[in-house]
């Protein structure tokens, strides 16, 4: 009988970079657990749902809380420790059981990064449509955009200094990991964030 | 190396303190920090810079500033080659490397003038007229001598090894141009609260203000209010002042481009340009006003120069460029001109005046300083010796014919008004009014560029706007900053300041000047200096029906090339409007496109080059495809394996290996790519029978069906296999290529048609990795591993799940090959893993990996057909002999209706069938036609040498195929060649499908 070994499972990159670029370090994250949640994020039901498997409240529009980004209006990341997704998206389907709704585990479909450091914002708007200024982007705030050439999401997770979770599609890490590093080197910031 | 035209005194940008060394044509010369490369070689006496477009004739600097035509230079070698750089724009620096362009063998003994000496036989449209005939001698005559005498800098032949960056940025309003109405509208803006981006694309602020300071603002010298207002604006939090830095495009939306030449000083600079995509609320432009040059005979000899140039080279840099000057002018602004030559202590040879009787006191401050002033008078014919400007002849507009005053000099200072730089305003729609009085197109107010909410966003200040002196443009910059602004629910607290500046008086235009003594001495009276284009030129294109300005514009190449007609446009557009008879406002103006001034390729590319120029898409197990020789094909972003090597032998080898690999024991293959998407919902079974063109709702949880999908046009656009999770849910394969198209496709008729259908879908393709297991020994294999499914109990087109080798999997037993065959969906992280175990087993059995081709060939040996090849967007599920896979039970599914269409149930349509050459060796090239009777009745759409049957086969839609089993065609190779072939059934090995379900 064979058993399930989650020590076989890898993320596609290992690394941490120290760019050095106003103290920015930049991290890829290792395994971490998620589940696409798609429902009316306005039912109670749903609310409490989430809130039984993350412990936190539904996020506004374009927010994120620790564990549960806001991905479109009938659409949540919940995030969990790397092999919870399989059982967090089967409570989630006993919770919401005869409410229409699809709980996906995606827990290796999305590659997971960090940035971190003064520079950070700056990094992120030399490739994303994004207004990356200090009082309209802060801790919480998250967009679904675009990176330079390929879709992704980020959000910010500290301030002081600022921090920025980033994810892409598993299959553009290399693209995505490159970029940022390139991004990130000392005397490229244009200085206006 | 002293610098001969170099002033005393003067030049509020240069340091005098320290000399820098530079190269022209590889001759060392001396300027100062501040200078560009045209001050430093006007001050070294440098008159001649380049050779023209078309005649090659000497030319000159003109302007000083981004509208120079003719000052176009190469700048560094190799790796930091750039050409056609404006050496008005190049801020000198140590050891800075220009080369002239345009000339062979060098600038002061050009083959290329012989252009000019024959210039009778280039009339306007003369390429039109000529390079018609003989076809062939396009190519081989005509294109390379045109190439080699014409054209402007030599295209760099090095890769660029400077650093480019691009960065979003956000703000309330942008402020393109510096000068005193930038600067006062940057003053409302920020005191407003608003967040403004100020862009210049000097390297200074001020504008016109540091030349001509003879206004007074709140009560201070223009400069003291100058530099109070820069500290002012330079202290606020929400300004943000970027230098170097050209607006060169307002697009839709506010969305504009900002190029910032930060790294251009010879410096090691980390950025050379940075391209910014800028969203603002509003864009206040205030981008100044070009002068306008005036066409007389032979007006582009160097020393010829626009005025307003002349007096900067004086002001700014301490230069003149020349030692007696002749003013001509129709304006009062000439005479700021003559009066600072004069201050200078150079020679103002005479003011030429086009106007009958001027006044005002600029002209009274002059005639005070005893210089000549001629009215009615203006240049007739300028001559040049050795390569620059030795005298010119003066004409009396009231008596052309009477022979003129020579007068010895080597510059001319030109003015013929001044054109408000409206691009901004009209690079998203905006209107220009011409404005007779104030001989000028000024933004039509009535008609701005509008925004997503119908206002206008674009808002024109100071001289764009068509002010003229200081109190006019302090007065309207204020005053159009804050409609900007209340536009925006802001209010400013800034006060305009009060100005007291020179009046001047009316412009009267001169858009040609008749040549002295007898009339059309043939002279060329230059229009364009970039393009050659002369008022003879025009005054032709009219003649010959070019009447509107766009056709004459193509047809004369007026206003065409780098600079874009800043100085040619509007007296070119005059005298096709004097010519046909019309006004200036019946002629209407060309078109403003972005950029204002060319951006480089570099910054347009920012950092997106090597890897980072497309993203390539890895499966979790790229590297050990890699390091197993991998030779890779393209499938959308992907990479797939297409082969492994061995050793170095041969593609073919390599391919019919893997081929029989499957056949005879066991292969696995990368399927990663494939699409996956789950379908959820109650109304999941009824939103993919309509999708799908067979029946999905039918299907029983744990099985597995073929599907394929058409788009509304009943043509095929996926195929794939549709497995049923349980009575809700779905997981649907798509083509590797089709995955995001077909996700959003799926995510389209939910959201905008059947937004009642109670069903979710979600992407799940990054989720796993798949992989193939195909071959006779395939269930010896799956046999072999640690797992808790038993394989030889899922049925053929069923569906298990479980652990195998730790792994957590699905497996489907489905076939691509013909061979019995199961797939296995791993989460991606466990993909390497699971792939490393079962390659090892296989291997052990005498298999091992196979790649995309070796997928190809087992797939056509079987006739089963891939959406790309087999279709192109033209072909029906039908055609290609899969009616089995279209539902007759259905009321309805997309494309249904379409199908029906006469056109698509026709049994003469091209359809799918097998080719057999005459010669089994022979095989077919991929796509060659099948002809008949001199037509083509249908081309191959797959061909390969299978190695199962030792032969060629191929797949080809053939007319009416169907009906012909049996029949031979001819089909046609790029050769001139036709090989012969049986068409007979597409399924060419196994089929009764015996292999695949055993």
């Amino acid at each position: 009988m064979s058993e399930l070994d989650l020590s076989l499972a890898r993320p596609i990159l290992e690394g941490v970079s120290d760019t050095g670029a106003n103290g920015l370090k930049l991290f890829v994250q290792l395994l971490r657990g998620m589940v696409t949640l798609r429902a009316d994020l306005s039912s109670p039901s749903v609310a409490a749902a989430v809130k039984d498997v993350t412990g936190s409240d539904m996020p506004d529009v374009r927010k994120a809380t620790e564990n549960v980004l806001w991905m479109s209006t009938d659409e949540l990341l919940l995030l969990m420790p790397y092999g919870e997704g399989g059982a967090v998206a089967a409570k989630l389907g006993e919770a919401l059981a005869g409410e229409h709704h699809l709980a996906v585990d995606v827990s290796d479909a999305r590659s997971l990064f960090k940035l971190e450091g003064g520079a950070a914002r700056e990094v992120l708007a030399k490739g994303a449509p994004v207004d990356l200024a200090r009082d309209k982007f802060a801790v919480g705030d998250l967009r679904r955009t675009r990176i330079s050439h390929i879709a992704a999401a980020f959000w910010q997770s500290g301030a002081e200094p600022d921090v920025f979770e980033i994810i892409c599609f598993r299959s553009y890490a290399n693209y995505l990991w490159e970029w940022l590093e390139e991004s990130s080197r000392e005397g490229s910031m244009p200085g206006i964030l | 190396m002293t610098q001969p035209n170099r002033l005393d005194d003067g030049g509020v940008l240069i340091d005098r303190s320290h000399k820098i060394k530079f190269f022209f044509d590889g001759k060392p010369y001396n300027g100062h920090p501040g200078d560009t490369l045209a001050s430093a070689l006007l001050a070294n006496g440098v008159k001649l810079v380049n050779r023209s477009y078309k005649y090659h004739r000497p030319r000159g600097i003109v302007s000083s500033g981004p509208e120079e035509p003719n000052a176009l230079v190469n700048l560094g070698s190799d790796a930091t080659h750039e050409p056609n750089i404006r050496m008005t724009q190049i801020e000198l620096h140590d050891g800075l490397d220009a080369t002239s362009q345009n000339r062979f063998p060098n600038l002061d003994a050009d083959i290329g003038v012989l252009n000019a000496a024959a210039s009778r036989l280039y009339p306007a449209g003369f390429y039109y007229k000529t390079f018609i005939h003989p076809r062939h001698a396009w190519k081989y005559l005509f294109e390379p001598v045109i190439r080699r005498i014409a054209g402007l800098g030599k295209a760099p032949t090095h890769p660029d090894n400077s650093q480019y960056e691009h960065t979003y940025a956000f703000c309330d309003v942008l402020i393109a141009g510096g000068g005193v109405a930038g600067l006062v509208a940057a003053k409302a803006a920020s005191e407003a609260g608003a967040r403004v981006i100020l862009a210049e694309q000097t390297e200074r602020l001020g504008g016109r203000l540091l030349v001509d300071d003879d206004a007074e603002i709140d009560g201070k010298p223009a400069r003291v209010w100058l530099e109070e207002t820069i500290a002012a604006l330079e202290a606020m939090d929400n300004v943000t002042i970027r230098l170097r830095t050209c607006c060169s495009a307002a697009y839709d939306h506010n969305y504009c481009l900002l190029y910032e030449r930060s790294g251009d000083r010879g410096e090691a600079a980390q950025v050379r340009h940075r391209l910014w995509r800028v969203r603002t609320a509003r864009v206040i432009a205030a981008t100044g006003m070009i002068e306008r040059p005036i066409a007389f005979h032979y007006n582009d000899v160097p020393g010829v120069m626009l005025a307003s140039a002349v007096r900067d080279y004086v002001k700014l840099w301490g230069v003149s460029p020349g030692e007696k000057t002749v003013v001509y002018t129709t304006n009062d602004d000439g005479y700021r001109t003559a009066l600072a030559l004069h201050e200078a202590g150079r020679t103002v040879r005479a003011i030429l005046d086009s106007r009958k009787d001027p006044s005002g006191p600029l002209v009274e401050k002059a005639r005070a300083a005893g210089l000549e002033i001629r009215p009615n008078t203006g240049i007739g014919k300028a001559k040049a010796k050795r390569n620059k400007l030795e005298q010119i002849e003066t004409v009396n507009f009231d008596k052309p014919e009477a022979p003129g005053k020579t007068m010895y000099c080597d510059c001319v200072a030109m003015s013929n008004g001044w054109s408000p730089v409206i691009h901004l305003y009209s690079h998203s729609g905006g209107k220009a009014l011409w404005d007779e009085d104030a001989v000028m197109y000024r933004p039509d107010p009535a008609n701005p560029p509008r925004g997503k909410d119908a206002e206008a966003m674009v808002f024109v200040a100071g001289s764009a706007n068509g002010e003229l002196t200081t109190d006019a443009v302090v007065a309207q910059a204020a005053e159009i900053a804050s409609e900007a602004l209340s536009q925006l629910g802001m209010k400013t607290s800034a006060v305009a300041p009060s100005v007291t500046a020179v009046t001047e008086t009316t412009t009267v235009p001169v858009w040609c000047t008749p040549s002295p003594g007898k009339a059309g001495l043939g002279g060329k009276h230059f229009l364009d200096y970039q393009n050659d284009v002369t008022v003879a030129d025009v005054a032709l294109a009219a003649r010959e029906g070019y009447e509107s300005v766009e056709h004459a514009k193509r047809y004369t190449t007026l206003g065409m090339a780098t600079d874009q007609g800043k100085l040619s446009n509007i007296n070119g557009h005059a005298i096709l409007g004097k010519t046909l008879g019309k006004t200036m406002a019946e002629v209407g103006t060309t078109t403003f496109r972005p950029p204002f001034t060319p951006i480089s390729f570099g910054s347009i590319a920012g950092r997106e080059t090597g890897n980072l120029f497309k993203p390539v898409r890895q499966t979790a197990m790229h590297d050990w495809h890699a390091a197993h020789g991998a030779d890779w094909e393209p499938v959308g972003d992907w990479r797939r394996p297409y082969r492994y090597q061995r050793g170095d032998e041969d593609r073919d080898t390599s391919i019919h290996r893997e081929c029989l690999r499957v056949r005879n024991s066991v292969g696995i293959l990368d399927a990663s790519t494939l699409g996956k998407i789950i379908v959820k919902g109650p109304d999941a079974p009824k939103f993919l029978d309509m999708m799908y063109t067979n029946m999905m709702s039918s299907l029983k949880p744990g099985k597995c069906r073929y599907g394929l999908m058409n788009n509304e046009n009943g043509f095929l656009m996926d195929d794939g296999v549709v497995v049923r999770l349980d009575e809700e849910t779905f997981l649907c394969h798509t083509t590797s290529g089709g995955a995001d198209r077909i996700h959003a496709w799926f995510e389209e008729w939910l959201q905008t048609e059947w937004f009642d259908f109670k069903v979710y879908v979600a992407n799940v393709t990054e989720q796993y990795s798949q992989i193939a297991v195909a071959g006779p020994k395939g269930l010896e294999l799956l046999g072999s591993l640690d797992s808790d499914i038993d394989f030889a109990a899922v049925p053929f087109m069923g569906m298990a799940e479980g652990t195998v080798e730790g792994c957590p999997v699905r497996a489907f037993r489905i076939s691509f090959t013909g061979e019995l065959s199961y797939e296995f969906a791993v989460p991606v992280s466990f993909g390497l893993a699971l792939w490393e175990k079962l390659h090892a087993k296989a291997e052990a059995l005498g298999g091992g990996v196979y790649g995309t081709e070796a997928q190809h060939i087992l797939r056509a040996e079987k006739g089963f057909v891939v959406i790309g090849d087999e279709t192109d967007g033209t072909v029906t599920a039908h055609d290609v002999g899969m009616s089995w896979a279209v539902s007759k039970k259905k009321e309805d599914f997309i494309g249904k209706r379409a199908m029906e269409r006469s056109d698509l149930t026709r049994p003469d349509r091209k359809q799918l069938v097998g080719l057999l050459t005459e010669d089994p060796n022979e095989v077919l090239p991929d796509g060659a036609h099948g002809v008949e009777n001199g037509k083509a009745i249908g081309h191959v759409t797959s061909t390969y040498f299978s190695p199962t049957l030792k032969r060629s086969i191929a797949m080809a839609l053939i007319n009416g195929g169907r009906a012909r089993f049996g029949e031979v065609i001819q089909i046609s190779t790029a050769k001139k060649k036709t090989i012969r072939a049986v068409i007979c059934d597409p399924v060419f090995y196994d089929k009764k499908g015996e292999r695949q379900d055993v």
